[in-house]
């Protein structure tokens, strides 16, 4: 039997209105804008869009205000509002070949066609607290150099130059028509396919799937990776509407991207060579993309004949637990009334405990 | 890459479906326009749908004043503008299934047009004395009932026919239906419908400006 | 090609408009040049009116003295689409997540179909990029239009590229190597 708990509407409505004063903080402080977070809360932003599975920088930004900075309530409010749009249909898949890079690293190539290009990164930076940045008139506006040339129109992918050897698996679409799976149209099913999974480890948390990707460094995993490549920059998105039969270029948006190149000794099918993870998310997230390539790999394991000893090769674990949005439900919802439950419980309990008394009792006499 | 999933599990390649010939654009030369407040007029048809599925056999007037394609009724277009998008493949009968229509349908919903019935979340029906049975579009499965076609039959009239009586949810005691121009088949199909609910086709007649929602839990008698 | 009056009956729409048959490479190229190439100038211009920022395109419909009456087809509306990537960048294609996207279609009084799909929620940017599109389809007023609005605005575009690419190119390492532990 289901009793009806009635009278929380006013005590609701009060902390609607204690949130929002929260939220603004000393008023006498001036109020925070859409564009300033946009501008300069950028890896933010670009968290939420990823995780939030849209790209759509002004709408991250507003998600980030409205929840307080907590990255994975804005995810939250993403995904819902997402839920509110239609769906004109897929784009042509985008080529990070084609990449306009403002970052491009190899830790496996020192001397590489196109070069190490560092772009924006916190790598080469001391990590210590800058008060400049505290200073009451800011930072002014900062001058960045500018090189006589632009880079490279096109930056050849370290993995092929590996492919030259024949020493790295080669990635070639096995059936370019075959259906791609999506998990905003249907429910997750095992064992799932790289297509599923990637999907997956694209929205998935980040901290999940760094934890994850440690775990396999740390021998919970046998792989031994390298970071192949790793880039950042912008790339078209081409999209071809039923009404022209043709595709159009409809904008361009930010990706990181994560090529992970790993060791294999080898099995029936395959000789000793290199194996690849993958790792791709929108704007600069590029923690979360080799994280993502790590776990990418570790869940190939199936595919390459590995047996499954670890948690980051287990794709039921992984993939079932890579959502935060799923996971912030399902743990917040306990904070939800159970007091039905929770009176059964106390009961259960009561008669346990009064049987192992007479228990008790009765052993003593 | 254009691939969509039917009802039934199996694929569509879009591509394949729509190359009439090449993979040729919509002809929007003669196209009529959609609704003219897509937002809000579709919300506001859609709630007329609802009322409509939720008392079976009432006819609802959608009060509509779309500029249909031929042969389509003004309720018709307005039922498939509403309920039709990208995700839902839809098949069109051979009377309707013309250029214009097609180009209609393409243009504002972008639904894939399917050739086989059973391919498709919903299925545009203009000459019902000659429609598939029933059990050719696709019933849903028992772990997912929902994917079962959806029927949009038009009908020369919603009064002009011979008496049914129907019951179920929805419907207080009783509701009379006197849809005209359905095949003699239809009444013995839908019993066989409506005895393996869950699963099972759900129907809206539709005439004029005018619909009447026959969900699958809809039993009739007489 | 010229204006008309009545709807539908503009010999442009059908023959430059919507109805252009093939995708580029999929035809034979001596055989159907001319839709071909129209085509790919109108995936040219599209794409420079998508990638154009909002202010810049207010900037050229200010300077546009004849403006077409049009009836909308599809009015401006807000939607997403799935971006595809490839797994590796070069195998199997997976779904990376949504973007937002605005879309329209109007018809100009040529009869012309303009159609705008651009990202973001700007439903002035995918009206100005239709009604742009409609225009550039009139043989009479394209060249005019290509030189006034389209190079500029990919130029612009250009701009702004070369600029975040030379920034970029500042960072690249010249690595030099320290000969050291030398044997006299």
């Amino acid at each position: 039997m289901y009793v009806a708990v009635k009278g929380g509407e006013q005590a609701i409505l009060n902390s609607h209105k204690v949130i929002a004063e929260e939220r603004r903080g000393d008023p006498a402080v001036p109020e925070l804008t859409l564009a300033q977070v946009k501008e300069q809360m950028q890896l933010a932003v670009d968290r939420v869009m990823t995780e939030g599975s849209l790209y759509d920088r002004d709408l991250a930004a507003l998600a980030i205000k409205q929840a307080q900075g907590d990255l994975v309530e804005a995810i939250f409010l993403l995904r819902a509002y997402r839920t509110t749009l239609t769906r004109f249909g897929a784009t042509l898949p985008i080529d990070t070949a084609k990449m306009a890079v403002r970052r491009r690293i190899s830790a496996a190539y020192k001397d590489l066609p196109g070069g190490q290009v560092l772009g924006p990164s916190y790598d080469y930076t001391h990590r210590l607290l800058d008060f400049a940045l505290a200073a009451e008139e800011g930072v002014g506006a900062p001058q960045v150099d500018m090189a006589e040339e632009p880079v490279d129109e096109s930056i050849p992918r370290v993995t092929d130059i590996l492919n030259h050897e024949g020493l790295i698996e080669e990635e070639v679409a096995a059936d370019d028509e075959a259906r791609v799976a999506d998990l905003t149209r249907e429910p997750m099913e095992f064992p799932a396919e790289r297509d599923m999974r990637l999907q997956n480890l694209a929205r998935g948390d980040e901290g999940f799937l760094l934890a994850l990707g440690y775990s396999t460094q740390r021998g919970y995993g046998r792989n031994h990776p390298f970071a192949g490549e790793i880039r950042l920059g912008e790339v078209a998105v081409a999209f071809e509407p039923e009404e022209l039969g043709f595709p159009i270029e409809i904008g361009e948006i930010t990706v990181s991207e994560c090529q992970m190149i790993n060791q294999f000794a080898g099995s029936a099918e395959r000789p000793p060579q290199f194996t690849r993870g993958y790792g791709l998310a929108f704007g600069h997230c590029e923690r979360k993309t080799m994280a993502m390539a790590l776990v990418d790999r570790a869940l190939r394991a199936r595919e390459l004949d590995e047996t499954v000893d670890y948690p980051a090769q287990d794709e039921e674990f992984v993939l079932y637990h890579s959502d935060n949005v799923e996971a912030s439900g399902f743990v917040q919802h306990l904070k939800l009334p159970h007091y039905v439950d929770f009176q059964s419980e106390l009961q259960l309990i009561r008669s346990l405990r009064r049987r192992h008394d007479e228990e008790q009792m009765e052993a003593a006499e | 890459m254009a691939l969509t999933s039917t009802p039934n599990g199996t694929t569509v390649d879009k591509t394949t479906v729509l190359s009439s010939g090449a993979r040729a654009g919509i002809d929007t030369a003669d196209l009529k326009p959609g609704l003219a407040d897509p937002v809000h007029e579709s919300q506001t048809l859609f709630r007329h749908l609802l009322d409509a599925m939720a008392r079976p056999g009432r006819a609802v007037d959608l009060e509509t004043a779309l500029d249909a394609p031929t042969p389509l009724d003004p309720a018709t277009a307005a039922v498939v503008l509403t309920l039709c998008d990208y995700d839902t493949p839809l098949w069109i009968d051979w009377i309707a299934d013309t250029p214009p229509v097609r180009s209609y349908c393409r243009f504002h919903c972008g639904s894939a047009l399917v050739e086989r019935p059973d391919e498709a979340a919903f299925a545009l029906v203009s000459d019902a004395e000659n429609m598939p049975r029933l059990g050719l579009f696709a019933q849903g499965i028992d772990q997912y009932p929902d994917r079962s076609a959806t029927l949009v039959v038009q009908l020369p009239d919603l009064e002009g026919g011979p008496e049914r009586v129907l019951k179920g949810p929805g419907i207080a005691t009783q509701a009379v239906l006197r849809a005209g121009g359905l095949p003699d088949w239809f009444w013995n199909d839908w019993r066989l419908n409506a005895a393996q609910f869950p699963l099972g086709v759900d129907i809206f007649f539709t005439s004029g400006r005018r619909i009447v929602g026959l969900p699958r839990t809809v039993l009739v008698e007489g | 090609m010229t204006m008309r009056s009545e709807n539908g009956a503009g010999v442009g729409a059908p023959a430059e408009g919507a109805g252009l048959e093939s995708l580029p490479g999929s035809g034979s190229p001596p055989g159907g040049v001319p839709a071909e190439a129209v085509q790919a100038e109108r995936q040219r211009w599209m794409s420079v009116l998508a990638k154009a920022q909002l202010s810049e395109l207010e900037q050229a419909w200010d300077q546009v003295e004849e403006r077409p009456a049009f009836q909308w087809l599809r009015p401006p509306e807000i939607g997403m689409v799935m971006v595809r990537a490839r797994s590796g960048g070069t195998g199997g294609q997976f779904n990376l997540g949504q973007m937002t996207v605005t879309r329209c279609a109007l018809r100009v009084d040529s009869g012309a179909t303009g159609l705008g799909y651009v990202q973001g929620r700007s439903k002035r940017h995918a009206e100005l990029a239709a009604i742009f599109d409609a225009l550039l389809q009139d043989g009479g007023r394209r060249a005019v239009l290509d030189e006034e609005v389209i190079r500029p605005l990919a130029a612009a575009y250009d701009r702004r590229r070369d600029e975040r690419s030379r920034k970029a190119n500042s960072t690249k390492v010249n690595f030099f190597t320290l000969v050291r532990g030398e044997n006299d």
